[in-house]
């Protein structure tokens, strides 16, 4: 029998898709900002194996001499993504989903059976609720990793101001380099987030939107069988 | 009167789901059209009027000027920018514009002009600055670019400028710009940024007097800010209770610019 089963809140919904365009932004006005100063690289014993990023990106996607224009989106959407992002761990906190959200101790044991599972490796996934041990981890990181950038970006912002916040990230240098890896780290996590969502299927994209799954479940037997006299 | 209403049929789970996908996936497509038509709107948004500042789109401009008042509230003179042993300062400081230090100028002739709210002009040469307590500050200097330097940098404080010529009236007001002697680079400072303990008039750079490319004989370092107000070959100083006319301002960028 088909049953709805709830399972994601309406504030978890709402700004988890208003997040998506926020970051959007924020990734692009970011790079906007970073060309002006394009340093980083991948380089390991004097080889650079890439630059970040190379010019035909660039060119690909406008990105040169807008400097003062990433700077004013940035500095206008960075408000959305904190407040938003605040929203969202301020509801998880108060609601008590973070225990669906939070790895347990098991979580990264069983993180690597999840991994093996979704590779084909392994048959049996191991039972979960709402998130899985892997998604558990994921999710909690990419939350940290939000706070991460507000963290790092203030550093950068404002490091006078709030020079202990840039001390604790090591440093103005330091904390530039932090929070573009972070944005890397955003990149890599939006692709493989795709891709599980495609593998995933409709019923679960769908409840990102709508909030809830269709289950099948046993219909419950209307005459409970007595129990058993002698007991066992 | 006769009620013709029916009893409401409890609807069935495919009923439900089809009710609730059709009121999530409609809302879910309104407000995708909406933050699609709002990002053209403000992407499309009209550049501001050129005015003290300039370049920049309207809504946007408006954000900077609203973040700036925000973040002013957290600005304080014992808020100071991380100093670095001198050994630490680099050798060779990273140049980076000619804006108002280019054509022909003769070091020795120069003088700096102070313009009062009085309207009076006082002119003052560098041995009058030199002859003021000095104060030297190793830090790290960061450029709008996104790159950093630790450079050492000795001077004037301009409070203590400030104080010594009689211009403690003057800081009453909301503003300060500076101008190269060809007027070609201007930079407007609120007054807060301008008083700072750590902002100085320099005319040494690395125990030496400030070469040519870098402001000789006199610019200004003021840490709060980011390099592009950090105005090379100080030609003039003014004051004044609006925001005075700023080159990067003028280009798009935020007037305020604190660090």
């Amino acid at each position: 029998m088909k049953v709805i089963k709830e399972k994601h809140s309406l504030l978890m919904r709402w700004t988890h898709w208003v997040n998506f365009p926020i970051i959007a932004i924020m990734i692009w006005s970011g790079m906007l900002i970073y060309w002006a100063s394009d340093t980083y690289s991948i380089t390991l014993f004097g080889h650079t194996y890439f630059k970040f990023f190379p010019e035909e990106f660039y060119k690909a996607l406008h990105i040169p001499k807008r400097l003062a224009e990433g700077m004013a989106f940035h500095f206008l959407f960075m408000w959305f993504f904190a407040i938003n992002g605040l929203l969202y761990v301020l509801y998880t906190l108060i609601s008590g989903s973070w225990r669906e959200l939070v790895p347990q101790r098991k979580s990264f044991k069983e993180a690597w059976l999840v991994l093996l599972h979704d590779l084909h490796i392994r048959k049996m996934a191991p039972p979960q609720n709402k998130y899985n041990a892997a998604q558990r981890i994921a999710y909690t990181a990419i939350i940290i990793m939000g706070f991460g950038s507000l963290i790092t970006g203030l550093a950068i912002y404002k490091p006078v101001q709030f020079n202990t916040i840039t001390w604790l990230c090591g440093g103005y240098h330091a904390a530039r380099i932090e929070h573009f890896v972070l944005t890397i780290g955003y990149v890599l996590f939006f692709v493989i987030h795709v891709v599980q969502v495609v593998l995933a299927g409709w019923n679960n994209f769908r409840s990102v939107i709508s909030g809830f799954e269709v289950v099948n479940e046993q219909p419950k037997p209307a005459i409970q069988p007595a129990p058993k006299e002698d007991g066992e | 009167m006769e009620n013709n209403k029916k009893p409401k049929k409890e609807l069935t789970v495919d009923q439900k789901i089809k009710r609730r996908n059709f009121i999530s996936f409609g809302v879910f497509a309104v407000m995708g059209g909406a933050a699609y038509e709002g990002w053209q709107w403000l992407y499309k948004a009209p550049k501001e009027a050129v005015g003290i500042t300039a370049g920049a789109r309207q809504p946007l401009r408006k954000a900077l000027n609203k973040t700036e008042l925000f973040f002013r509230n957290f600005f304080s003179n014992n808020h100071l920018v991380k100093t670095y042993p001198k050994e630490m300062a680099a050798k060779n400081v990273r140049h980076n514009s000619d804006i108002g230090v280019q054509g022909k100028f003769v070091v020795d002739d120069w003088k700096l002009q102070v313009k009062k709210h009085t309207g009076e002009i006082i002119n003052i040469t560098i041995d009058q600055i030199k002859a003021l307590p000095k104060t030297e500050i190793v830090f790290d200097f960061k450029c709008v670019e996104g790159w950093d330097q630790i450079q050492y940098w000795g001077g004037v404080k301009l409070i203590d400028f400030i104080e010594h010529f009689g211009l403690v009236e003057e800081t009453k007001l909301g503003y300060v710009g500076l101008m190269t002697p060809d007027e070609k680079y201007y930079v407007g400072l609120d007054m807060p940024s301008a008083v700072h303990p750590q902002t100085i008039l320099a005319y040494e750079m690395n125990g030496k007097p400030v070469p040519v490319n870098h402001g000789a004989p006199l610019r200004l370092i003021i840490p709060v800010k980011y390099g592009i107000k950090n105005l090379k070959r100080i030609g003039s100083i003014t004051f004044s209770d609006t925001r005075l006319p700023d080159y990067w301002a003028e280009n798009g960028y935020d007037y305020y610019s604190g660090l």
